[in-house]
């Protein structure tokens, strides 16, 4: 990704350790915890409150995060990152008029925060969402790789330029509603998982630094969906029966090959379907339409299932197999980050290498500049890169990094 | 919290005469002017009165007053109702690269549809080079389309001369005078503008309603099909009240503007002078004089004009980055990008915009509230100390010079 001078994380001068950060603090659901919320003089009177800014996406996890957060008595403002204007899109394309979901959503979060009577502001992050998830969204698959666009956003947009945001606001946090928890133990912070194991998302926040996560909340992280669903209803806001997101959320048909080519451009990186054993089975039409661990679409009668088992951008092959040449049983991580201090030492975790992906016993080897072997216990099938392997010990996540 | 209104630019409060006089014409008059009954008769009068409210202040024959919905529909219909009708004559349009987006989006459309169209460049205080402006003319040119005041920065363009121009080559003139009527005198036959227009809700009337001066003999063709009002130049039925209400909006101006402008100067004058005094690195956005009384467009470098009005709102200020149109959008904005100011100070421009209600308090509070601010984003912004600094190059807004 290029670095952009202008946007390099700066801790800004309110989270130097040991400046307001010295009490220890909240994580999950009771949020606060260890530190007063509200402020009172000696007659009781409400002096200060903290401050927080909740990143809303319209969507019912983050509506009931403010509503949670103004409940327990901080002072809450809504944001929402405007990221990807479709009418705009389509409207450069072909001049007429776009369907545009996002702004949909921008509306619901606009319309919740009313309902709370909090202030609500956009933010727009178009440009940033362009040159920091998209570019590197197609760059991944153009490389050979299958990106990760979410834990991106979460790194570069919600918990870098959304959380300066929210700082120059002078508030003490940013909350959103993921379901993930922080918690504090000797000094450092750690991401720990969600309640809910079903949808927990520590998976996409491995990035979190120690000086993000003294200024995050999560609220929802000690609850589940139902029990969200419950308070939305007990909230009485407008999107408790709103559907969850799915897919991506700028190629919200799921087509991304047409979004590619929409970027970028059709009818390049062409070339051949290679089985293991060398031998030439047919012809693709771009290395970007595939995935290591896909089955379906590739066109090819043979005795076995076959699978994409590789790609080989230099001479734009796809390389496919039966399934068992998709396992490997060790990978390279590269810029790791890490709740621990950095290792320097071997030592064994349990590794989660895609979101839907029940972590496996591992043992982590420390490399040069920031990259780390990875070896398994047992042979793990589908390890893509472009994706996180994140690293766990129990509920902890001690770090990640990207699969190269 | 005490709120304060910085924002006249973007819009204003209906005046509570203008409110007073409106109110009757959703209730006891709510007849259709094109009626023939008593109903109807007692609202088309009220109607010709506000056309003559309006062709007052601006020095027209009321005949010459063509009611609107909003200002941008009045540059859509001044652009794109001229190309339809002088298309035997030619298929050039001469505007400048700091129009409102009403105009520079029109523009971009009737390219589009084969026209072709010159974006005059402003100097580094947002003027026009008129000798320029001049030599673009061609026997194919059928319009010149120029602001009178600009939005943003309040520049006040020289339309006496550029109508001289037009009238000199027999080239027809529009100009988007919106921020200018009620705050500066605008005479369109001295100016020899055949088009302007004015937006109800920049000068004490409500939003909805507009008006566009066409002079007499100008070939317009239809902008809005489906009924005989308005000479048939715009059909519709009448916005009754709002049209009441902008009537009474112009003759308030017209009596006020020597009495609040020169207060409402005095404060813009002394926010300024405060604010460059009290800030380092403080940057003036537009001509020092040649601007507009209440406009105040300034950039503190290193800082996001977002991120200060953020604050700004949280303290209760009203101001806005860019115009209202355009906030929102990170790119810097257009103006700020023709007059080639640097990217990094484009990000950070800040409109203060002043009317009637503000007071020495309001100002007073700014200079109190703003310096803090600008300090702590300062020190939280990662180009602060940096020698990152951008150039006007990568300002990928001007599109054309």
């Amino acid at each position: 990704m290029k670095e952009d001078a202008a946007y390099v994380w700066r801790p800004p001068f309110v989270c130097l350790p040991g400046k307001n950060t010295t009490r220890a603090r909240r994580t999950s659901g009771e949020c606060g915890r260890g530190r007063e919320i509200v402020a009172k003089d000696q007659k009781g009177a409400i002096v200060k409150k903290q401050r927080v800014v909740v990143a809303m996406s319209g969507g019912v996890d983050s509506s009931v995060t403010a509503a949670l957060l103004l409940e327990q008595g901080y002072e809450v403002i809504g944001m929402t990152m405007q990221i990807w204007d479709y009418a705009g899109y389509t409207a450069t394309h072909d001049d007429s008029f776009g369907s545009c979901c996002s702004l949909d959503d921008v509306q619901d979060a606009r319309r919740v925060a009313e309902s709370l009577d909090i202030p609500f502001y956009v933010v727009n992050f178009e440009k940033d969402f362009q040159s920091r998830v998209i570019d590197r969204f197609c760059e991944d698959y153009f490389s050979g790789r299958t990106p990760n666009p979410c834990v991106l956003c979460n790194q570069t947009l919600k918990f870098e330029l959304l959380m300066r945001r929210a700082l120059e606001l002078e508030a003490d946090y940013l909350a959103t509603g993921h379901y993930a928890q922080i918690v504090e133990d000797d000094g450092r912070y750690f991401l720990t998982k969600g309640l809910d194991s079903a949808k927990d998302q520590s998976y996409f926040l491995f990035t979190l630094s120690q000086q993000q996560m003294a200024h995050t909340l999560f609220p929802l992280g000690g609850m589940s969906k139902p029990e969200v669903r419950a308070l939305a209803a007990r909230f009485d806001l407008r999107v408790a029966e709103k559907p969850e997101s799915q897919d991506i959320c700028f190629v919200p048909d799921g087509d991304y090959v047409r979004f590619l080519e929409e970027q970028r451009g059709s009818d390049q990186l062409n070339g051949e379907i290679v089985h293991v054993s060398g031998e030439v089975l047919g012809h693709h039409r771009g290395i970007y339409r595939y995935t290591v661990g896909q089955r379906r679409g590739l066109g090819i009668g043979w005795t076995a299932p076959l699978f994409v088992v590789g790609i080989d951008v230099e001479n734009r092959r796809v390389i496919v197999g039966e399934k068992e040449h998709l396992s490997r049983s060790s990978l390279t991580v590269f810029d790791c980050n890490w709740s621990i201090a950095t290792p320097d030492q071997p030592f064994e975790c349990r590794c989660r290498i895609r979101y839907r992906h029940q972590e496996v016993a591992a043992r982590i080897l420390p490399g040069e500049n920031g990259e780390v072997h990875v070896e398994f216990a047992q042979p793990q099938a589908g390890i893509t890169p472009g994706q996180a392997a994140v690293f766990y010990d129990g509920d902890r996540v001690l770090g990640g990094g990207w699969i190269r | 919290m005490k709120n304060i209104y910085m924002d006249y630019n973007a819009t204003t409060p209906v005046r509570p005469e203008v409110l007073e006089e409106m109110l009757p014409f959703y209730t006891q008059h709510f007849g259709n002017p094109s009626s023939v009954h008593w109903a109807g008769r007692a609202v088309k009068g009220a109607i010709e009165k506000a056309r003559e409210q309006v062709a007052a202040l601006i020095n027209c024959s009321p005949a010459e007053v063509v009611f609107t919905s909003c200002g941008s529909e009045g540059d859509n219909f001044a652009l794109k109702g001229t190309v339809d009708a002088l298309k035997e004559k030619g298929n050039h349009i001469i505007t400048t690269s700091v129009e409102h987006p009403a105009v520079l989006e029109t523009c971009e459309y009737l390219e589009k549809q084969g026209c072709e169209v010159t974006y005059l460049p402003v100097d580094k205080e947002g003027m026009l080079d008129l000798a320029a402006l001049e030599a673009a003319i061609t026997d194919r040119t059928i319009l010149i389309s120029v602001m009178w005041a600009n939005n943003e920065t309040g520049n006040i363009f020289p339309i006496e001369e550029i109508g001289a121009i037009a009238r000199k080559y027999k080239v027809r003139f529009h100009t988007d005078s919106v921020q200018a009527i009620g705050r500066i005198p605008v005479d369109v036959q001295k100016a020899n503008v055949d088009l302007a227009v004015i937006s109800g809700h920049k000068l004490g009337a409500a939003k909805g309603v507009g008006a566009m001066y066409i002079r007499r003999g100008t070939r317009m063709t239809q902008f809005m099909h489906g009924g005989h009002q308005e000479r048939h130049r715009r059909a519709g039925t009448h916005n009754v009240a709002g049209i009441v209400g902008l009537g009474k909006a112009c003759e308030i101006a017209m009596q006020r503007m020597d009495e609040d402008m020169p207060r409402i100067q005095q404060l813009r004058d002394r926010l300024e002078k405060g604010i460059l005094e009290s800030i380092p690195e403080v940057k003036l956005n537009g001509h020092p004089q040649r601007r507009l009384p209440n406009t105040l467009n300034v950039s503190f470098a290193y800082i996001e004009g977002e991120s200060i009005l953020l604050n700004f709102d949280m303290k209760g200020i009203a101001a806005s980055s860019g115009s209202a149109c355009t906030s929102g959008s990170l790119e810097p904005s257009h103006v700020m990008c023709a007059m080639c100011v640097d990217v990094v100070l484009a990000h950070s421009s800040t409109r203060f915009s002043l009317g009637p209600d503000n007071s020495d308090e309001d100002v007073d509070f700014i200079l109190r509230e703003l310096p803090p601010i600008v300090q702590r984003l300062r020190e939280m912004s990662p180009l602060y100390n940096s020698d990152a600094r951008m150039s006007c190059s990568q300002c990928k807004v001007v599109r054309r010079a």
